[in-house]
């Protein structure tokens, strides 16, 4: 056990009192678990004790997993040392299982238990978690067709201002043209091109396609081109004397040296054409998240409101670090701790 | 030996280039005022030479170096490769800088193929990338990037880089200037060898006239700024040279009195 060999290391020269400090070690380790177990039995009790105020389906079913939840915290993070880095993982999260416990059990008394929060504009958990059982195909297709528009829209913007970019950092007649038109254009808010968008275009789609690249696609360019023109000249100096051709110095030297700051550029473009996104599809497009929230508040359904928001920013988190993963992988060469 | 290994995996020999620097002089625009850097420097040298140029800090070495690299134009005179005149860079010129300027997103082993890959012959030449790596001791680091290694390793790599070319004309601006002195002078036996069967041309820029006098056939003193030749003199010692030759300490003392450092030593 892990605890051993470290109160090992901290009593080596006085073995007597080795006794308490193991004792302490354990506590502490274990104990943010045990809190945390604490914390969602009291949320599945909270849900269980009382009767709620208003008709929902999911209240019991909703208490029993709180008990599971309460359960694996228990056993995960007593037995950590003896689940690998799953137990790790799940201590080092165990303060945050205390404070999420604890923030179910009040929303959940604060409002399917006493209403002490106004009802129809604050739902309770169970309603939420009613709403991805019951509306679960609407929610998913809603999900795939923001995912298709975003993606297709932030591929086309990206590419375009990559290759943008590295063609007026790299070439100064395409930077003569080009930047002007950059500067007058690029400031501009995608959304404000909306109404122009949408009755120019043939579909909504397309249109919102339009924006979401055209929202990605300026800070792409704006950071690739910084990056080209930051490359230092020492780069190119070695390798023409190696014998490149200028095709090399662009593709093996200028992009490489360029793409810390890409990246950067492609993170503001992701936050960027979110927003975008969301925009287009409440006003034009008729399906994807932002509609759905647009219709979920023409019913007053603040349950699937709440539902779809939740979706929503686990979806952008996620698509910020899938980009995260990549970048680390591109540019190991950046990162002091690489191996070999 | 390595340098054997790295000698025999070269399959088609290069023999030096002759090199000819005529009245070449040159100057630097800073915020509008004029810094004449070379002036009037004339230099030939023969094919397999091995000459290394001294003079004091700033005098313009390295923008020489630049100028027979092809890298920039000089304001007046000519330079030639085997009556060729030098107006771009070519692969026959190997240049290593100064600053090792290894590119941080290539590990040591593409590092060093960088020359290869860009003439694209790396795919047939993979062996001369691990040979040059075994000559500079680093090809366990062949996977390492560059922010793992130390300045005198990075030096290493940089050389390394340039050997695997198969240069015709060498170019060495203080390539060993970060080395600690054991594995400078092991450094230094191992460029004399394989100067001695590749037969390549070498311009070696040092501020070490020991280090000179060991190496080259040839040493050039150049004035202070703006650099003009001052003396050209010929080391006429077979190799291995011993560090203690009275002749060598004699032409040493003869050289750092050039440099103005007479009293002293
Ligand atoms: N690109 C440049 N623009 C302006 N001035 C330059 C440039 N490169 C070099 N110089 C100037 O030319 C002079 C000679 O520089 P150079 O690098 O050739 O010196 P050096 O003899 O190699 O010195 P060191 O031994 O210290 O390396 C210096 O005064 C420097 O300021
Ligand atoms: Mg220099």
């Amino acid at each position: 056990m892990s605890t051993y060999s470290l109160s090992d290391g901290l009593a080596s020269g006085a073995p007597g009192v080795s006794r308490a400090p193991l004792l302490a070690i354990w506590v502490r380790e274990s104990g943010v678990g045990i809190l945390a177990s604490v914390a969602w039995i009291g949320f599945g009790l909270s849900c269980l004790w009382w009767e709620d105020v208003g008709d929902w389906s999911r209240t019991h079913s909703l208490g029993i997993a709180a008990f599971i939840v309460a359960a694996v915290a228990l056993f995960g993070t007593v037995g950590a040392d003896y689940l690998g880095s799953a137990g790790r993982g799940l201590r080092k999260r165990a303060p945050w299982l205390v404070a999420l416990g604890a923030f179910l059990t009040l929303w959940e008394v604060a409002t399917a238990k006493f209403a002490w929060l106004p009802l129809p504009f604050f739902p309770p958990p169970q309603s939420i978690i009613e709403v991805y059982t019951d509306d679960l195909p609407k929610l998913l297709d809603s999900v795939f067709a923001s995912v298709k528009l975003q993606l297709g829209g932030y591929l086309i913007g990206a590419t375009i201002g990559f290759l943008t970019g590295v063609s007026i950092g790299w070439s100064r007649a395409v930077g003569y043209w080009v930047h002007p038109v950059l500067r007058f254009i690029g400031p501009l808010p995608a959304t404000a091109w909306l109404p122009i968008a949408f009755f120019t275009f043939p579909s909504s789609w397309s249109a919102s396609t339009f924006l979401i690249a055209l929202a990605t696609c300026f800070p792409v360019t704006v950071l690739t081109w910084s990056g080209v023109a930051s490359v230092s000249n020492a780069y190119y100096d070695v390798a023409r004397t190696l014998g490149a051709k200028p095709s090399f110095l662009v593709l093996k030297v200028a992009i490489p040296a360029a793409l810390p700051h890409v990246f950067v550029g492609l993170f503001m473009g992701l936050g960027s054409s979110f927003a975008v996104l969301v925009v287009a599809e409440m006003i034009g497009v008729k399906a994807g998240l932002g509609w759905y929230l647009q219709w979920a508040q023409g019913w007053a359904a603040y349950a699937n409101m709440y539902a779809a928001l939740i979706v929503m920013s686990l979806l952008c988190s996620g698509a910020i670090t899938l980009l995260f993963a990549i970048r680390d992988r591109l540019l190991v060469w950046q990162k002091g701790t690489v191996k070999w | 030996m390595v340098v054997a290994a790295l000698a025999e995996s070269i399959t088609h020999a290069a023999a030096g280039a002759a090199l000819d620097i005529e009245q070449v002089s040159h100057a630097f625009d800073i915020d509008g005022a004029e810094l004449p850097v070379l002036d009037d420097v004339s230099i030939s040298v023969e094919p397999g030479e091995f000459v290394a140029l001294l003079g004091p800090s700033g005098c313009g070495k390295s923008t020489l170096l630049r100028l027979v690299a092809g890298l920039d134009k000089p304001r007046s005179g000519t330079l030639r490769e085997d009556e060729n005149r030098i107006k771009s860079p070519h692969p026959s010129r190997v240049v290593v800088f100064q600053d090792p300027t290894l590119f941080p997103w290539r590990s040591v082993w593409d590092n060093v193929a960088l020359g290869l890959e860009a003439q694209g012959i790396l795919r047939s030449q993979r062996h001369h990338v691990d040979a040059a790596l075994d000559l500079v001791g680093l090809a366990s680091f062949r996977n390492a990037y560059p922010h793992q290694l130390s300045g005198g390793m990075a030096q290493r790599v940089a050389l390394a880089r340039a050997l695997v070319n198969d240069p015709k004309i060498l170019i060495l601006d203080e390539p060993l200037g970060k080395l600690d002195s054991l594995t400078r002078i092991t450094m230094q036996a191992e460029l004399v060898s394989l100067w001695q069967r590749k037969g390549f041309t070498t311009l070696l820029v040092t501020h070490d006239a020991e280090e000179a006098l060991v190496l080259a056939n040839r040493v050039i003193v150049f004035s202070d700024r703006p650099a003009r030749v001052k003396a050209d003199i010929r080391v006429d010692r077979p190799y291995p040279r011993h560090r203690g030759d009275p002749y060598l300490a004699d032409l040493r003392r003869q050289i750092l009195g050039l440099l103005g450092l007479d009293a002293t030593w």
